[in-house]
């Protein structure tokens, strides 16, 4: 990662999809009742 | 939270372009009279939307790929085009949950849902008992349950859903209820008591103290394994180092919402409240310009600011909990939820006055009729 | 590659897959979401890349091939690996009965 500040949503997004990347996970489950807001 | 986690929640908060699930009141009608009621239902509004405008608005879910609906209300089972919306839903590749109070299900009905796939029932309870349960639900309510869920059972449903909203009176139940439930092969499913719609005024009796949060959160990291809380539980991860399982996020109108009986959006069925109405379907655009373009889901789509909680040390982990709770106790939005667990709640709600507290806005409640001495009924609406 | 001097299982990497009939993939704007009509699980998809090879499979016989196709850095394949075996046993994925690329 370098250091040069983050300036728009765009480098944001490469940002955080490097982190996913070094983070090696990129499938996710979540629950299908696991969110608030619904009955 | 892992890293990863985070990411994908702060990337949920900033919505998606279409729904995940939503909320859909079908009626404001009901058989019952629940004192907790989050929709305040009872009568049904003449505004309803017809058959042909529901179908509409499931064209409408079809295209922006929402992949099931939860069907409420009121009584869904009273609305006479019910199963006709279920099966256009489910054949525009929409799957259905309902949550209901079981007094339509009987054995042919049963058996009709049993033959239905993509379909997912709740049945509501709020008691292991009839003394518990009735208190708020109404006197026979659960028998009316348990013989629904026998119906279901004899006709070969398969796993179906126990829904119970917590409360002072059935917190000590968990055990039974999760009982109750592998009895029948369900699942259990436990949410939290707003203060929303009849709620409001229940609330302050039937909210679990501080102790039995406590409790609550205890046995949901306990025994909680196969047992769902529709994520609504998340303001008492501060009590702990252990959060609960979920993503730990409010989803109104981020990737949920609700579309009450007569058409109206919300960001969720627990603010029927101008202040948290979206739009409507029945607007130029339906259902699809509301969730991409409403000024409120927008709104909430921003980063919240943590407010008064920015300084505390569980902010993190509870996120600052509930809008509908903070809302409907006049507490500030960016204030502590009223069952912050760290106490920051009570002090909020004295503060709040009781005359700018929230009134619900839309009350669909029977009235009620009271015989006087000289035996005129008197017609009094509930608020 | 390090070579084994033991017999390996075979590796998910040879293996010839397809999205099962009964999931909807809903692209969005950080990769997509799978959701399962039948067994009604919803799995995100994070990553764009993650997205196209899932949608490449039925164009190439394994696995590997379709990370090929798709100019996925070999460095990468032990997450993708991964990724597809969790969708796998989700059973958002599943083995292909015909083995030939379409």
């Amino acid at each position: 990662m370098d250091d040069t500040t983050v300036a728009d949503a765009d480098e944001t997004t490469t940002a955080l999809t490097d982190d996913l990347l070094d983070d090696e996970l990129l499938v996710e489950e979540i629950s299908i009742d696991g969110m608030c807001g619904v009955y | 939270m892992s890293a990863t986690k985070s990411h994908l929640v702060e990337q949920l908060k900033t919505g998606l372009d279409a729904p995940i699930c939503l909320t859909w009141e079908l009626t404001y009608a009901c058989n019952l009279e629940c004192v907790h009621c989050l929709s305040s239902s009872g009568r049904r509004d003449p505004r309803e939307l017809t058959t042909d405008e529901a179908k509409a608005v499931l064209d409408e879910l079809h295209d922006l790929q929402v992949f099931y609906i939860n069907i409420g209300g009121g009584e869904p089972m009273i609305r006479r085009d019910f199963f006709e919306l279920l099966e256009y839903s489910i054949s525009r590749g929409i799957g259905v949950k309902f949550s209901t109070n079981g007094a339509f299900i009987d054995a042919d009905k049963a058996r009709r849902l049993a033959a239905m796939d993509y379909l997912d029932i709740q049945i509501s309870l709020d008691g292991t008992d009839a003394v518990t349960n009735d208190a708020v639900r109404g006197e026979g309510s659960y028998d009316t349950a348990i013989r629904a869920m026998n119906h279901l059972r004899d006709a070969g449903f398969g796993e179906f859903k126990i829904s119970v909203v917590v409360t002072r009176h059935n917190v000590d139940q968990l055990d039974e209820f999760k009982a109750l439930a592998d009895s029948f092969g369900a699942q259990l499913r436990v949410t939290r008591l707003r203060p929303s719609g009849r709620g409001a005024d229940s609330w302050h009796d039937l909210h679990p103290t501080n102790a039995q949060q406590r409790q609550i959160y205890e046995w949901l990291l306990a025994h909680g394994d196969n047992v769902l809380t529709g994520d609504s539980f998340f303001h008492l991860n501060a009590l702990g180092e252990e959060p609960l399982p979920g993503l730990n996020m409010c989803g109104a109108g981020r990737v949920v919402c609700l579309i009450d009986p007569i058409g109206d959006v919300y960001a969720c069925p627990f603010v029927i409240h101008d202040e948290f109405k979206a739009g409507s379907v029945r607007d130029a655009g339906g259902f699809a310009h509301v969730w991409k373009h409403s000024e409120l889901f927008a709104e909430l789509r921003e980063p919240q600011s943590a407010g008064a909680c920015a300084s505390c040390g569980s902010y993190d982990a509870c996120q600052g909990g509930c809008m509908a709770a903070k809302f409907f106790v006049g507490i500030p939005l960016d204030g502590p939820d009223p069952e912050c667990v760290g106490g920051h709640g009570e002090a909020a709600m004295l503060a709040a006055s009781a005359i700018d507290r929230p009134r619900p806005m839309m009350d669909h409640s029977k009235p009620v009729r009271v015989a006087t001495p000289e035996r005129v009924p008197v017609t009094i609406g509930r608020r | 590659m390090r070579r084994l001097l033991t017999p390996t299982p075979v590796s998910l990497l040879d293996h010839h897959l397809e999205l099962d009939q009964q999931v909807a993939l809903r692209p969005e704007p950080f990769g997509a979401l799978a959701y399962h009509y039948g067994n009604r699980k919803l799995i995100f998809l994070k990553h764009p890349d993650v997205v196209r090879v899932v949608q490449a499979l039925a164009d190439h016989d394994t696995l590997a091939d379709t990370l090929r196709a798709c100019d996925i850095d070999p460095a990468r394949w032990p997450s993708f690996e991964r990724a597809l075996a969790s969708l796998t046993e989700s059973e958002m994925l599943h083995e292909r009965h015909e083995v030939a690329p379409r």
